[in-house]
């Protein structure tokens, strides 16, 4: 039987911890927030330049020349994964990073590198079989442009002059607070944009300005550009979402413990009382002889 | 009339029926009217004006992107795009500063093209800005 101070102890400790994890999860919602407006001003964007690379590949005759396209056999490819720099968000980091590894052990074609995004990521892949090549962390729960860019140079550059011959992307994609999805998808090369023959309204006999191949040229960056920048975004949302809602979690427990413990106080301290009016009775019994 | 999307990396601009357009394509400035031909063209540093239903003019300042013509519906994807009100005048000179100082150091031949890019877009911006003020 625990002490009633010991009991006082615990229920101390346990209102503390109740506050951080409250106060982290009004943190977590509050990012949440603007991460996900961020999500949904980002997707237009992206959606129309799908539209228009669809319509560039269907209008313009011939084949597509930009380097982004080109499809040839593996010797290296390079694995991205996007988790975050802090921990306390559920099981976020540890889907993505399964999912990589899944498919890592599933032993692909050709050597293999790793880029890490975030800490977590990074923490995890240092300590593993493939080399890590580059590592973007501390993004402190908002998106960086030019860190966005930055890599996505990194990596079109790698492709662009054969050093990789694939790369491949891991991250979350936030469907709403309480669902996500983990996306491993190929960012480069860029998969030929599909032309849809039935569709007549999109088979325009479109007009270029400079060229098709200009345009490409001026186009491709921006795309990949995009996507980069969505795939951080979409998970950036997707961390703050989880952790509010492991957060929200851990403050239920807590409130949880509190009562149970609280219950335990009480009936310790009604046992000290009566124990001692025992005392008082029986001694007072022990007197009177 | 055709219908105008315009739409950045942050956010929807505007979504608007539109009389005219003029967008800066990388070729040289060019014109908008309904029934236009179906056109993609890249965009260059330069102003935007736009003439609503109301007949009223629309200016705007963008550093780059894509346009897109196809059916009296045109998308363009911008880089950045303000209207004078929202451009901030003195982010622009200093961000033309730095570009003039950077292209007369002539460090390398990346430095040079990123600064003389980043010196077009300042230049947009501060005159859209005095044209509007």
């Amino acid at each position: 039987m625990p002490t009633l101070r010991d009991v006082k102890k615990r229920i101390k400790t346990v209102i503390s911890t109740r506050r951080i994890t409250k106060a982290m999860e009004m943190v977590a919602a509050a990012k949440l927030r603007r991460a996900q407006q961020r999500v949904e001003q980002t997707r237009p964007y992206s959606k129309k330049m799908d539209e228009m690379l669809s319509n560039l590949a269907a209008g313009s005759t011939g084949e597509i020349v930009h380097p982004y396209f080109e499809d040839r056999p593996i010797k290296r490819q390079t694995v991205v994964v996007i988790a975050s720099d802090r921990g306390l968000c559920g099981s976020f980091n540890s889907n993505v990073i399964r999912r990589a590894t899944d498919w890592l052990k599933d032993s692909p074609e050709g050597e293999i590198e790793i880029v890490t995004v975030g800490k977590r990521a990074n923490d995890f892949f240092k300590r593993r079989e493939w080399p890590v090549l580059a590592d973007v962390s501390d993004w402190g729960g908002v998106l960086d442009l030019n860190k966005a860019r930055d890599l996505m140079r990194l990596l079109t550059e790698r492709f662009v002059t054969g050093e990789t011959d694939r790369i491949q992307l891991f991250f979350t994609r936030f469907l709403s607070t309480v669902r996500y999805k983990i996306v491993g998808e190929v960012y480069l090369p860029i998969p030929k944009p599909e032309v849809d023959e039935d569709e007549g309204g999109t088979n325009l006999d479109y007009i270029f300005e400079p060229s098709p191949e200009e345009i490409y040229a001026a186009l491709m960056p921006s795309y990949a550009t995009t996507k980069m920048v969505t795939a951080i975004v979409e998970s950036l949302a997707s961390e703050h979402g989880s952790r509010m809602i492991a957060m929200g979690n851990a403050t239920t427990n807590a409130g949880e413990m509190i009562d149970s413990l609280t219950l335990d106080y009480n009936k310790a301290r009604q046992a000290q009382i009566t124990k001692e009016l025992l005392e008082v009775v029986s001694g007072a019994e022990a007197l009177r002889g | 009339m055709f219908s105008l999307s315009i739409v950045t990396p942050e956010r929807v601009y505007c979504e608007t029926e539109v009389e005219s357009l003029v967008v800066p394509g990388t070729d040289g400035y060019l014109g908008v009217l309904s029934h236009h031909a179906p056109l993609i063209t890249a965009l260059k540093p330069g102003r935007i004006e736009y003439r609503d239903a109301e007949a009223k003019v629309h200016t705007l300042a963008v550093s780059g992107g894509f346009i897109e013509v196809s059916d009296n519906q045109v998308t363009l994807l911008a880089d950045t795009i303000e209207s004078g009100d929202e451009i901030d005048l003195d982010r622009a000179k200093a961000a033309h500063d730095r570009a003039k100082e950077r292209l007369q150091k002539k460090d390398s031949d990346i430095s040079i093209d990123r600064a003389s890019a980043a010196l077009a877009r300042a230049l947009i911006r501060m005159r859209i800005y005095r044209e509007t003020h």
